[in-house]
């Protein structure tokens, strides 16, 4: 059996303010399987972004463990790769001085670092505009750019939070699309938080369902579609994409027996 | 005159042509209209004080105030009091705002440091600083540290605040970027805070080099044998108006030219921020 690269056992999280303790996440446990992608979706507060932070390093856990690569989080050797909501390139840096940002903090301005850089740029269509502003790039291609400095640092998680939100609707199926493509052709294990169960079937190989705060797992729906080799596109044409989207958004909104 | 960059084809039709004339025409107005209003102020009061609608020993005159400014010239005296106001106000100006910085960022870094100090820096801001004036010169003795320190006195708590407000105000979610990318605290400053915080540490500056001259004037009042707050303190106790005025001119061009210079700092900055 394969060995998963993340593992999430019994995770708590409580969120401290000086009038009250709240539990953000209860008893949360799955698994990460190399080159898996998963799908977190859920009503807003419900923990997702929570979550990510936990794999991120960013909080500690109240409860439970959580192990990247078979060690704790503190432990752990292993990239895990994190792009947020917005794009938040820094716009007094070029393009590319954005793209080197995580090398850069790393002190990893290295030649070969460096040609990864020329090549993903090349790649994913940026090097004419290596050395322009953020703001003279559009949406799609800033986020674009947001991904390739994620992935400049070889990540072998990748964590996705919502990061096509801020997205008009066109330029986010674009995007999703080809992010999704690159994703999978870089066999990355990525875990997705979205809103959009769309987004979510489309791009994942298993859909988590959290419930309202406190976030607890209400499902976890296998997606299978019968289309060969499917991008984020293609899969909305898979002839189960219906039943699978009406599943999940049953699963959302199923009430939660502890809270009726 | 503003300057009109041509960006497409589209700026060399005759519709656009004349628009960029019409703005052209407003600006020019605009600047006669300005000199012009200067002219009948200097010729309103070169006749009043010539006619004796108002006193010249007192209110002086334009006239006066050219053979003033000729005499100082000749002597060098004029020259020498701008160079000793200059100096201690952008010593005390450099001082301000590089203090500044490091407090602002001592604070940001310590949580604690900042809450501890916050109700001393608020009150020190309020306190009238003329008023520290006289405990300086007792302190420092009369000379250019006293003026000097008295420029910062002036200026440096607000500009301690304004930054630190700027600094804490910077977007959460950059300074998670850089922990994401495993940066440290250091780099959350280096990368996110400090830049992200130039275009508001300029317009402090610009506030602070105005207040940095406020407080060189009211040193050199107390505590100066040299220097344009000295000029007008001496020239007033003697009735030598000529002195007293011209000073004042002097030091509104030496204020404007400073916030003109800070200004088109900005404006080089706004480019890239």
């Amino acid at each position: 059996m394969q060995t998963p690269i993340l593992d999430f056992l019994d995770v708590n999280y409580n969120y401290h303010t000086i009038s009250c303790e709240t539990v953000t996440l209860k008893d949360i446990s799955f698994n990460l399987y190399k080159n898996e992608f998963i799908s977190f979706v859920g009503p807003s507060g419900c923990g997702k972004t929570t979550l990510l932070n936990l794999i991120a390093g960013l909080i500690e856990a109240s409860s439970g463990e959580i192990k990247i690569g078979g060690k704790p989080v503190r432990e752990s050797t292993l990239n895990i790769g994190y792009m947020l909501q917005k794009d938040h390139l820094l716009e007094w840096r070029s393009i590319y001085k954005n793209l080197t940002l995580g090398l850069e903090i790393r002190k990893q301005m290295d030649e070969s670092h460096l040609k990864t850089v020329d090549t993903l740029l090349k790649t994913y269509g940026l090097w004419d505009f290596r050395n322009v502003p953020p703001r003279q790039l559009s949406g799609g291609m800033r986020q674009r750019a947001a991904l390739i400095r994620t992935l400049v640092l070889s990540p072998d998680i990748l964590l996705l939070d919502e990061p096509f939100s801020a997205l008009d609707y066109q330029t986010r199926l674009n995007v999703s699309d080809d992010i999704g493509s690159i994703i999978k052709e870089r066999k990355i294990s990525t875990i997705l938080v979205t809103h959009d169960l769309s987004e979510a079937i489309s791009m994942s190989d298993r859909v988590i369902v959290l419930s309202k705060r406190p976030g607890t797992i209400k499902a976890t729906i296998p997606i299978k579609l019968s289309i060969e080799n499917r991008t984020p596109k293609t899969s909305k044409n898979a002839p189960e994409f219906g039943m699978y989207y009406n599943k999940i958004w049953g699963a959302v909104h199923e009430k939660d027996s502890e809270n009726e | 005159m503003k300057k009109i960059r041509k960006t497409s084809d589209t700026c060399t039709s005759t519709a656009q042509k004349d628009y960029v004339k019409s703005i052209q025409r407003k600006s020019m107005l605009i600047r006669l209209y300005q000199i012009l209003l200067l002219i009948v102020f200097l010729t309103s009061w070169e006749i009043s004080a010539r006619h004796g609608i108002i006193n010249d020993f007192i209110f002086c005159s334009p006239s006066k105030l050219l053979s003033t400014f000729l005499t100082m010239v000749r002597d060098g005296s004029l020259i020498h009091h701008i160079e000793v106001t200059l100096f201690e106000t952008i010593i005390g100006f450099a001082l301000v705002i590089v203090g500044s910085l490091i407090v602002a960022t001592l604070f940001w870094w310590n949580e604690t440091l900042s809450k501890v100090m916050e109700p001393y820096m608020v009150m020190l801001n309020a306190l009238p600083k003329s008023a520290l004036a006289p405990v300086l010169i007792v302190w420092l003795g009369s000379n250019k540290t006293t003026i000097i320190v008295c420029a910062c006195s002036v200026a440096i708590f607000g500009s301690i605040l304004n930054i630190y407000t700027g600094f804490v105000n910077v977007e959460a979610d950059k300074i998670k970027l850089i922990k994401t990318l495993k940066g440290n605290r250091f780099q959350c400053l280096k990368l996110v805070v400090i830049p992200s915080n130039i275009p508001n540490i300029i317009s402090i500056m610009k506030v602070n080099i105005g207040l940095c001259l406020v407080g060189v004037v009211i040193g050199e009042f107390l505590a100066a044998r040299e220097g344009l707050g000295y000029v007008i303190i001496y020239g007033s106790q003697t009735f030598k108006m000529g002195n007293v005025l011209l000073s004042i001119l002097i030091l509104c061009f030496i204020a404007m030219i400073l916030y003109l210079i800070l200004e088109k700092t900005e404006k080089k900055l706004s480019d890239y921020f």
